[in-house]
């Protein structure tokens, strides 16, 4: 297992080799925004708000799936990147429907935390006011995809730590959208088995418990971290 | 130095926002101290004043009477604030949008949801037309700062406020810029 030295934010960091500057930043108290990124199952780098600046290269890596390497200068927090990621904020409020005052997860919303975070007062873009769909045809659960930020977290946690895939996406561009099964209602899925996963994994509103009211659905991520972990490392 | 002239507009929206204008409580005996209310739902004044200083303005513009009364608003308005949720993004007055015009949301209010004589009204004007699409008060005209929320709280109300009574600009961050 070798050791890299790396500089995150003019600080020097050690990290292992297979470890990626995200990680690394953490591991330092660096803070890195992420969206579509969620501990115990595999990155993506769909969102894009994790990207950094690395020396020598012109192209903005995303921390999350950039592999740390010997003598890496990296800069996590730019203007530049400051302004690109109010941008993709700004992109994703204006491309879905996200009307916070009456969403359940207005008040636990890793979305409206992370519009905060970056300052936006406002959406500079044209709202697009997409005509999109709500699936209620599940038992327990809820899907609104008129909030859905297609970070594909459910798809994830369904395929990596339950083992079913029963999400997966469709379509293409602003026609794309999570699926159930055969792209059928969510509450005629055979392989669905109602563990909820989605439900505490999803960032934002889409998936939601049945029967929950504005700003009451709070998501236990810690039940996902124990499955990843008992996985992983064998500890329960 | 001339006293501020305060004003606050009411477009599409619940009024909610000017409720909680009136959670300023005690607060509003020292604003009242230092500015001339000169128009407001809450008041009896009916055309719009020139010169008027800073203006709240609560909801979207979903008619064509909000879009004619935002572009007055504007010309004779030193520093607009859109006021809410509604005038920031749309909110809950735009969620027909996604029905594509005025006209299927007429349907549907007026005509499918209907109990008893259901008919669609038109009253050339009196009522105003509505607008094919809902927008924040932005897109319509230049907005100076935003005070998002639904409602702001009054807290939050008075932090855009007040460096505004003595002549500097307010800066709204964390909490203070949280939508819902």
């Amino acid at each position: 297992m070798a050791v890299k030295t790396l500089t995150i934010d003019d600080r020097l960091v050690s990290a292992r080799e297979e470890e990626t500057v995200l990680d690394a930043a953490r591991e330092a108290g660096i803070h890195i925004p992420t969206l579509c990124y969620l501990e115990g199952v595999s990155e993506v780098g769909a969102c894009r708000l994790c990207l950094v600046e690395v020396a020598g290269s012109s192209k903005l890596q995303p921390a999350c799936v950039t592999k740390v390497a010997e003598g890496m200068e990296i800069q996590t927090n730019t203007d530049r990147l400051q302004n690109y990621r109010r941008i993709i904020v700004e992109m994703l409020f204006a491309e879905g429907n996200h009307v916070c005052s009456v969403c359940v997860a207005n008040g636990n919303c890793e979305l409206q935390d992370l519009a905060i975070e970056m300052g936006m007062d406002h959406v500079r873009l044209e709202y697009q006011f997409p005509d999109r769909q709500v699936d209620l045809s599940h038992d327990r659960f809820g899907m609104d995809h008129n909030r859905c930020v297609l970070c594909t977290r459910c798809v994830r946690v369904c395929d990596e730590l339950e083992g079913v895939h029963t999400w997966d996406m469709a379509g293409r561009g602003s026609q794309s959208h999570v699926i159930t099964d055969l792209n059928q209602p969510w509450g005629t899925s055979q392989t669905c088995t109602s563990c909820g996963k989605c439900v505490e994994a999803c960032p934002t509103g889409a998936i939601f418990h049945q029967g929950s009211s504005v700003g009451e659905m709070v998501h236990d991520r810690a039940r996902i971290e124990f499955i990843a972990t008992a996985r992983q490392k064998q500890q329960w | 130095m001339a006293r501020i002239k305060f004003a606050t507009v009411w477009l599409g929206g619940c009024s909610g926002c000017h409720m909680s204008f009136l959670d300023l409580d005690e607060w509003l005996f020292d604003l009242a101290a230092q500015v001339d209310f000169v128009y407001s739902p809450f008041m009896d004044v009916k055309e719009y004043p020139e010169g008027v200083d800073i203006v709240l303005v609560e909801g979207a513009i979903a008619n064509e009477d909000h879009l004619d009364m935002i572009r007055k608003v504007r010309a004779r308005s030193r520093l607009l604030i859109s006021f809410g949720d509604c005038a920031v993004t749309g909110n809950v007055t735009a969620l027909r949008n996604s029905l594509g015009s005025a006209e299927p949301v007429l349907q549907r209010c007026y005509i499918e949801a209907a109990d008893l004589h259901a008919q669609i009204p038109t009253e050339p004007g009196i009522v105003p037309p509505l607008l094919d699409r809902v927008t924040p008060v932005h897109t319509v005209v230049p907005v100076d700062v935003y005070l998002p929320g639904c409602p702001p709280p009054a807290d939050r109300i008075r932090a855009a406020l007040e460096p505004l009574l003595t002549g500097n600009m307010p800066h709204l961050e964390g909490q203070q810029i949280k939508f819902g």
